[in-house]
């Protein structure tokens, strides 16, 4: 009975088989999810006033009644949990396209794309939470289909995506400075705000819908996960074992981008949790390729660690926490380039 | 023989530089067939047409009669397996993993893992020599033994059609015979094996059918001893060579008569002054 359980557990991560590799990523999917569930109490409690774990247990379970808890605090924590899942399960997806750990979402432009499109709904139209999701998810897509259109040459070069993804980051980053300036001044001063990628103030209404929406692109991805990680044996291998790249692809760049423009819509762009989550779950799980499962954990992790720092830094000033997540994961970017660089 | 997997009038191309036209060739079924030819021949496009990596313009390609880009994916992979020249591996991925994704095309979301793949990887490592190298990162491999824990990923797959682009390319001359051994005896097991070789002399003695191919087109085809002789080896090659019997299987050898000499290392120069 053991084994199948592992099985269960590792269905969206790998197919992978010795006992050793298997314990690994139990070990790591028990751990990581105490972490989550710590960290998600600790931002329950924590607060302009200090609750106890066993006030939070309390409200949670339905014995007492607490507004700041319930509907100010929880949903943030949510929020945290399932953004950062989806982010680091983005970060995955695009780091197995283009095989190489820079190519996640945020450093390719689709973070910055999706912004556009959510500006473009604020600023044009009236900014209701539909409208800017759908701006967001078109805005990504049109990034990802210029990348794609851009990079195509004669096959398909991971590499050459991510050049010209941080030279199309670049320019989207200055598109949506322009529109932000040229906007009203309310409308600045909200998109400002939102455009470091914050959870502050998020509410269970802006919730409903992007929940729903991550949970169906993530299952969509668990059904495709053993088709991707066959993927990473090359194309060729890839194809002649069975694989069909072009839908494949298509798919991923869907949940990819779907996952990205979802969270952006809400929380504007969080930059690098998608970048740099996916690479720990990998060396934590001591998994061949760039797993999902491991990848979604550390992203929920990492989401929930950096908000409650950026609320805590400069207390009672809630901090965006892009910029936490910016200024960890800056560091991590200049160590990967200096690796790569030094690899090349 | 009789063929199944036969290429018929096929033009390919890469871009815009067409590399064969009008091409046909027939797998003898049940045999080894080992493409020869210099570099930039064609040969390995051809075996990528028959891998359904690359569509023909024109022409068709086929497996019991059926274009081989009509299967189902998987179903398709069931039948061909595919060894390219170059594989790369994902990191940090192990030997027996690496091995297990050859069985991919029998898995589907619901049924990720069986007792029978469990069986068919066991022998596949076994049957490739790397047995004893399950647990081990495929990075900290030599090269060698990646070449062979490679074979064995496309054994596990347990098709009865093998391609296999230059298969021994990496291998020490020890491994070369042994990786030929045995597709000498997954051919006896009644296997069909394509394999691009470059040793002419190990294609006329490990293969039953012999093609050989020049810008693009089969310059001849046959039982290595019937076509071997020395104006094939000029006209393909454009090597100057006696051919002599195998002293060990009485096949066709091929001898170059260029020397270690100052007219050989500028074997490219047409006149030979020395001599």
């Amino acid at each position: 009975m053991s084994t199948l359980n592992v099985r269960g557990l590792t269905v969206r991560g790998r197919t992978v088989r010795g006992p050793r590799v298997q314990r690994r990523t139990v070990v790591l999917t028990a751990a990581m999810t105490a972490l989550m569930l710590g960290l998600g109490l600790l931002g329950l409690c924590y607060g302009a006033s200090w609750s106890t774990p066993g006030e939070v247990l309390a409200v949670l379970s339905g014995a007492e009644r607490s507004v700041v808890i319930s509907e100010w605090r929880l949903p943030r924590v949510l929020a945290g949990l399932v953004f950062g899942a989806a982010l680091g399960v983005a970060g995955a997806i695009f780091q197995n396209l283009t095989r190489n750990p820079m190519g996640s979402p945020d450093v390719i432009g689709l973070d910055a794309g999706a912004y556009t499109g959510a500006l473009v709904a604020i600023t044009a139209l009236s900014g209701t939470s539909a409208q800017l999701a759908v701006g967001s998810v078109i805005g990504g897509l049109v990034v990802a289909a210029v990348i794609y259109a851009l990079s195509f040459d004669q096959g398909f070069s991971g590499l050459r995506l991510v050049v010209i993804g941080i030279a199309l980051n670049a320019m989207m980053t200055a598109v949506n400075s322009w529109i932000v300036l040229r906007a009203d001044l309310e409308v600045a001063i909200a998109a400002v705000g939102w455009s470091a990628g914050s959870l502050n103030a998020v509410g269970w209404e802006d919730l409903n819908i992007p929940f729903t929406a991550i949970a169906l692109l993530l299952a969509l991805m668990a059904t495709q996960a053993h088709a991707m990680h066959q993927a990473a044996l090359g194309d060729a291998v890839a194809t002649t074992t069975g694989v069909g790249l072009g839908r494949l692809r298509l798919l991923m760049v869907l949940v990819g981008v779907g996952c990205t423009a979802t969270v952006t819509a809400v929380a504007g762009p969080i930059a690098f949790i998608a970048l740099a989550a996916p690479q720990i779950g990998r060396r934590l799980a001591g998994a061949a390729g760039v797993p999902l499962l491991p990848a979604a954990l550390t992203g929920a992790v990492l989401l929930l660690g950096a908000d409650l720092v950026a609320q805590m830094l400069l207390a009672p000033v809630a901090l965006p926490v892009g910029v936490v997540s910016t200024a960890i994961g800056g560091c991590y970017l200049i160590w990967l380039l200096t690796k790569e660089v030094r690899r090349a | 023989m009789s063929a199944r997997l036969t290429a018929r009038e096929i033009t390919l191309r890469y871009g815009d530089r067409v590399v064969s036209t009008r091409l046909s060739l027939d797998v003898p079924d049940g045999a080894f067939t080992a493409i020869v030819g210099p570099n930039g021949c064609g040969k390995s496009t051809l075996l990528r047409a028959f891998a359904r990596l690359l569509r023909p313009d024109a022409g068709r390609v086929e497996l019991d009669g059926r274009e081989v880009g009509d299967y189902p994916a998987k179903a398709l992979a069931q039948r061909l397996g595919f060894l390219p020249q170059d594989p790369q591996a994902p990191e940090d991925i192990r030997v027996r993993q690496l091995v297990g994704r050859g069985r991919f095309p029998y898995q589907s979301f619901l049924a990720l893992w069986s007792a029978r793949d469990e069986r068919a990887v066991t022998d596949a490592m076994a049957a490739a020599g790397v047995a004893d190298l399950g647990d081990r990162p495929v990075r900290e491999l030599s090269g060698g033994q990646r070449q062979r824990v490679w074979m064995a990923m496309v054994l596990a797959q347990d098709t009865p059609y093998l391609l296999l682009d230059e298969p021994t390319s990496f291998l020490d001359i020890t491994h070369q015979y042994q990786l030929l051994g045995l597709l000498a005896t997954l051919r006896d097991q009644g296997r069909t094996v394509v394999a691009v070789l470059h040793d002419i002399n190990q294609a006329c003695r490990f293969a039953d059918h012999l093609v050989a191919m020049k810008d693009g087109r089969v310059a001849a085809e046959g039982d290595p001893t019937d076509i071997v002789d020395a104006a094939l080896i000029e006209d393909v090659f454009e090597l100057p060579s006696v051919i002599v019997p195998d002293p060990v299987t009485n096949t066709p050898m091929v001898v170059p008569t260029l020397r270690a000499d100052a007219s050989a290392l500028r074997a490219d120069v047409p006149t030979q002054r020395g001599d």
